[in-house]
């Protein structure tokens, strides 16, 4: 393929031109980028479990939320929190939930699934508004970011607006190449096996129970991540946060950009992003921008009706080749 | 041919509500014999296939593998065990090259291929194992296609070769010939006769040719239970099975 080596680069150049964003963005912009490279985060820890493993979670912002809210619940309100040990927390705290749960949710199929997911977000979202637990419907306040020491000396300014930028930009490549080794692995590929054919792989002698386990509390842990940062980045999580139009913006991300491709989950977390933000700009669209909601719905069908492959599908037709083979490289 | 036999049903029984799909049969698999099991559709023998490779829990009845019971295990443990299927309906990667549908099958034989940072492509005893199938299958040449683009032939001979792949001591191959041409019949039924020496294998067939070109044992089943078992000779020559299902004539004295 001729163009094979310039593919195999382009993440890397795509990274290097995100890294020099806030140098010559505003404040505004940068905000807006930190926030989509988040998204995108999520956006790949849901396309684990829905593009690889053909698991549709409905529910995938409890563990985006349980992140957040546990970012703070550690932090304590007039001091600094280290993010040497309070993000491994976060993320650990969201595996062990995504485990519990995953043994109860994977005895479903299908639309079960979707329900049982959906149930287990609807429940950790009443548990955090019905509870004074994190401060009921007000939601908590985290007064300031967590910070980044090595010793006494402070590693990273978090307070920093492009500091914070460019760790949300190490996270997002960092979770991009670990899910990229991971989907590339025999592991990876089992991953894809039961999502295609989950009886043959019975068949094969694979516990498939296991297989979809791990993948759903990897998942949970990644989407920890994005919460974590999330949290961080607002200085303020309420039961929002947890509520199942999270869940299905985030699925939207991953259909637009394109089901089973990891960059897909990443262009559709641009997409949605991007586009909430111009729809509901008043200046452009004056009255309608109120109602931003009706023309994203228009573009997510258009999506949906054209582009089966979601936006990475456009891509391939540039010679990328089919995600088997991807995997292999 | 082994003295004792590898896997032994005895009195398994099937019901499915009101209906009894396997009534009681009792059977001998050995290894370096090929045991087909014949009768008309609707006579239970791809449910006792299915009891056999754990898809169903049996209602009653013991299946014993090496002298255990193995008979409500789960399909995939079953499979570990070293019992392989392949099935009616050809059941396969769609998606995935014939390449990748045989390592798949061989890396589930290798429970220390998980670890999860190393590519999968890099075992080479995966990929030994999943060559030397698609060779004994005669897909070697196909090996880069989509096994979607297969033909229907193609697909079955997949279909043995991924079994082939998880390294079984018993296969278990359900209607393997259905809807092939005579040239790809005679391929396949030559692939089986080769596999006999190593394998203990239950075939269900319809094809009379290749039923008795292979047959070391022979079981006739009706309406979930055996009518006769043997030698395919004395199965032939029985008046119960000419009367109840072979009934043609031309296919028992030819």
């Amino acid at each position: 393929m001729p163009n094979a080596r310039l593919t195999a680069w382009l993440p890397y150049f795509v990274v290097g031109l995100l890294a020099l964003f806030p140098m010559v963005e505003s404040t505004f912009y940068t905000q807006l980028l930190t926030k989509v490279l988040i998204m995108a985060i999520f956006a790949m820890s849901l396309d684990l479990l829905v593009g690889y493993t053909g698991l549709v979670s409905f529910g995938h912002a409890a563990y985006f939320g349980l992140a957040g809210y546990a970012l703070a619940l550690m932090a304590p309100k007039y001091e600094t929190v280290s993010l040497w040990w309070s993000l491994p927390a976060a993320i650990g705290v969201c595996a062990l939930f995504a485990l519990v749960t995953g043994t109860l949710v994977l005895r479903t199929r299908g639309i079960y699934f979707i329900m049982v997911t959906l149930a287990f977000a609807q429940m950790l979202f009443f548990i955090f508004h019905d509870t004074k637990i994190g401060g009921g419907s007000d939601g908590i306040y985290i007064y300031a970011k967590p910070v980044m020491k090595l010793g006494d000396a402070v590693l990273l300014d978090l307070e920093k607006l492009q500091n914070f930028y460019w760790l949300v930009l190490a996270l997002t490549a960092l979770v991009y190449l670990l899910l990229h080794r991971v989907l590339g692995s025999t592991f990876g590929r089992a991953l894809l096996g039961i999502k295609v054919n989950e009886h043959r792989m019975r068949a094969l002698g694979f516990p498939v129970f296991r297989y979809q386990l791990a993948s759903f509390t990897l998942s949970g842990a990644l989407a920890g991540v994005a919460g974590y940062l999330a949290a961080a980045q607002y200085g303020f999580v309420n039961p929002e946060i947890l509520s199942w139009h999270q869940s299905g913006a985030v699925l939207m991300m991953v259909i637009l950009g394109g089901m089973g491709s990891l960059y897909g989950a990443v262009i559709g977390a641009f997409a949605f992003v991007l586009l909430q933000e111009v729809l509901s700009n008043q200046a452009w669209f004056g009255i309608a921008a109120k109602h931003w909601q009706l023309a994203m719905g228009i573009f997510i069908m258009l999506v949906a009706l054209y582009l089966p492959q979601g936006l990475a599908g456009l891509l391939q037709q540039f010679g990328r080749k089919p995600v088997t083979e991807i995997a292999d490289e | 041919m082994s003295e004792t036999p590898i896997l032994q049903t005895r009195a398994l029984t099937r019901r499915f509500g009101g209906l009894v799909a396997v009534s009681d049969v009792s059977l001998d698999l050995y290894v370096g014999e090929i045991h087909v099991v014949i009768g008309p559709n609707g006579a239970g023998k791809t449910t006792l296939t299915n009891l056999l490779s754990g898809d169903l829990p049996p209602t009653s009845g013991e299946v014993m593998f090496e002298g255990r019971d193995i008979a409500g295990c789960s399909s995939d443990h079953i499979s570990r065990l070293g019992i392989g299927r392949s099935y009616q309906k050809t059941n396969i990667f769609l998606p995935f090259t014939v390449f990748e549908n045989c390592r798949l099958a061989a890396q589930s034989r290798t429970p220390n291929a998980t670890r999860v940072f190393h590519r999968a492509g890099g075992y080479p005893e995966i990929n030994r194992r999943a060559e030397e199938a698609m060779a004994a299958a005669g897909l070697d040449k196909r090996a880069e296609r989509i096994a979607a683009t297969l033909s229907h032939g193609e697909q079955r001979q997949l279909e043995i070769a991924m079994c082939l792949a998880t390294q079984p001591r018993v296969l278990l191959l359900d209607e393997p010939l259905a809807g092939m041409g005579p040239h790809e019949s005679q391929r396949m039924v030559e692939l089986i006769k080769g596999l006999t020496a190593d394998h203990a294998i239950m075939l269900i067939e319809h094809d009379m040719d290749a039923v008795f070109a292979l047959a070391h044992r022979l079981t006739v089943m009706v309406n979930g239970e055996v009518l006769e078992s043997g030698t395919p000779e004395a199965v032939r020559s029985s008046p119960a099975v000419q009367l109840a299902y072979l009934g043609g004539e031309e296919i028992l004295h030819d």
